[in-house]
């Protein structure tokens, strides 16, 4: 399975633990990432705020690189995904869009070549069965919540799951033995960016997803968005000054699978986390033990 | 002043707004949809609802002007969700992009992080996390917005240092003023 990659900004800094564990599970399960050569911004989350035409051009650049190279671009980061998908819907549709974007851009670019969500390859391309075959340290008794945030799921016509009740989160934690919990923020916006430049009111908003988790008595949550991570991970502190004290610790979806693929905690990345996962790591040694005791036992008794 | 002079005062900017958007606003029957699942809607000056009313009624230069387009996080949940198809985060995006260039922008520091954040991606082609938080605190004048945040970084070993600046920035510039133009020509306001 040969996809390009396109990690994006975030991914080579705030979040590069999702850079790091992507490239170390897509590895183990067979699916080869061939990095877009010098590679452009998508322009999330501001270039859409400015006009329709740059909005597109940003990331037609890189998907005409791919498409050269005849290949389906893997994109790990909702923003990037959802500002790439945008592009390849709008110029497959249009021959007006396409002839301008390619003007634009200077490269050919016929929408060919598709703007692929990672998460959704890992679902739906390679299945749940392929990462469960390869489980060898399931996550068994560990309490997760699966966290969309708004771009892998909206628009409708970007969607790469269902729209108000997405799983494709939820199928791959339960493959690798979690128990997911169920709650009503799988969907809900994080702020976004507001959180840099309306502290007041991007805070709000991701205090009201981590309040959330904490009630539905989640040991972690999980997620596939590096904004949403930062978000969520980073300003705990912030919140912890306006109100109560936060920790909730907050995992990418490939540190999960990583885990529980038997990988080492500092080559996913999982050190490098605001909030510690010192706590998650126990648990699961903690039910690993136990259930190795139980087995123990029973083998006594019998 | 009457609605109906005020309507006519606005005529410009609402074939403008429609040229702009193409969406048949219309449509919207004002159920109220998109203001209740708006997750910023507690923050609004105006709700999402009352800007569709706005745009629908013609009074464009009210809609503009608030701060509630700003505001608006572009989670799409609203046109998601519109019983009548219509692409509600799209009136707004469109409105804050008027806004922009009619020079009617409430929410100013949001804007400035936006200039910061392309004034980089024409240098370097790429993101640089710390050029934008220094060039927003510098432009907002919030100087110690985030910096807390600096140490904690570097121990995570999460920040970098370095920016890449891409081999052919040259063709990424002609690329992201090429479609510059083409935006202010299709907008047609400056």
């Amino acid at each position: 399975m040969d996809y390009a990659y396109f990690p994006g900004c975030s991914l080579e800094s705030t979040g590069i633990e999702f850079h790091m564990s992507a490239k170390a599970v897509t590895k183990a399960l067979g699916i080869n990432l061939i990095e877009i050569p010098d590679w452009n911004c998508c322009g999330a989350s501001s270039a859409h705020t400015r006009g329709h035409w740059i909005s597109l051009a940003l990331p037609a650049r890189n998907m005409a690189i791919a498409e050269a190279a005849k290949l389906d671009v893997a994109i790990p980061c909702a923003a990037c995904y959802a500002r790439s998908k945008q592009v390849e819907v709008e110029v497959s549709q249009s021959a007006e869009t396409r002839a301008k974007i390619e003007e634009i851009i200077g490269r050919p670019y016929k929408g060919e070549s598709k703007a692929r969500n990672l998460t959704d390859i890992l679902y739906r391309d390679l299945g749940v069965d392929k990462i469960a075959a390869k489980v060898v340290r399931p996550l068994d008794g560990l309490n997760v919540l699966t966290y969309y945030g708004c771009l892998m799921t909206r628009p409708p016509e970007l969607a790469c799951d269902d729209v108000e009740d997405p799983v494709s989160l939820d199928e791959i934690m339960k493959a690798l033995g979690a128990n997911v919990l169920q709650w009503g923020f799988k969907t809900e916006c994080c702020g976004g960016s507001l959180t840099a430049c309306r502290p007041k009111v991007g805070l709000d908003m991701t205090q009201k997803i981590l309040d959330a988790a904490i009630k539905a008595g989640a040991d972690c949550i999980v997620t596939a968005c590096p904004m949403c991570h930062s978000n969520l991970d980073m300003r705990q502190a912030q919140l912890a000054k306006h109100d109560h004290n936060y920790h909730m610790p907050v995992f990418f979806i490939t540190e999960m699978i990583g885990l529980a693929l038997g990988m080492k905690q500092k080559d996913l990345g999982v050190d490098r986390h605001f909030i510690a996962t010192e706590e998650v790591m126990c648990k699961l040694e903690e039910y690993e033990q136990e259930q190795i005791q139980k087995m123990m036992n029973e083998g006594g008794e019998a | 002043m009457t609605l109906n002079e005020r309507q006519q005062q606005n005529e410009a900017l609402r074939s403008e707004f429609l040229r702009r958007s193409g969406v048949d606003v219309s449509k919207c029957y004002q159920c109220g949809k998109c203001s209740a699942g708006c997750p910023v809607g507690d923050h609004m000056d105006i709700p999402t609802n009352k800007i569709m009313r706005l745009v629908q009624m013609g009074l464009i230069d009210e809609a503009m002007q608030s701060s509630a387009i700003w505001l608006c996080a572009s989670c799409v949940t609203c046109t998601t969700r519109c019983p009548k198809g219509v692409d509600v985060a799209h009136v707004m995006e469109t409105l804050r992009q008027m806004a922009k260039d009619h020079n009617c922008v409430a929410e100013k520091n949001i804007d400035k992080f936006h200039t910061v954040w392309m004034n980089i991606l024409h240098k370097m082609g790429r993101m640089y996390e710390p050029g934008l938080i220094v060039g927003r605190n510098m432009v907002t004048g919030n100087i110690f917005q985030d910096t807390s945040f600096g140490v904690p970084y570097l121990a995570h070993r999460k920040l970098k240092l370095m920016p890449y600046k891409s081999n052919n920035i040259d063709e990424i510039k002609r690329m992201i003023e090429k479609a510059e133009a083409m935006d202010r020509e299709e907008g047609g306001a400056r």
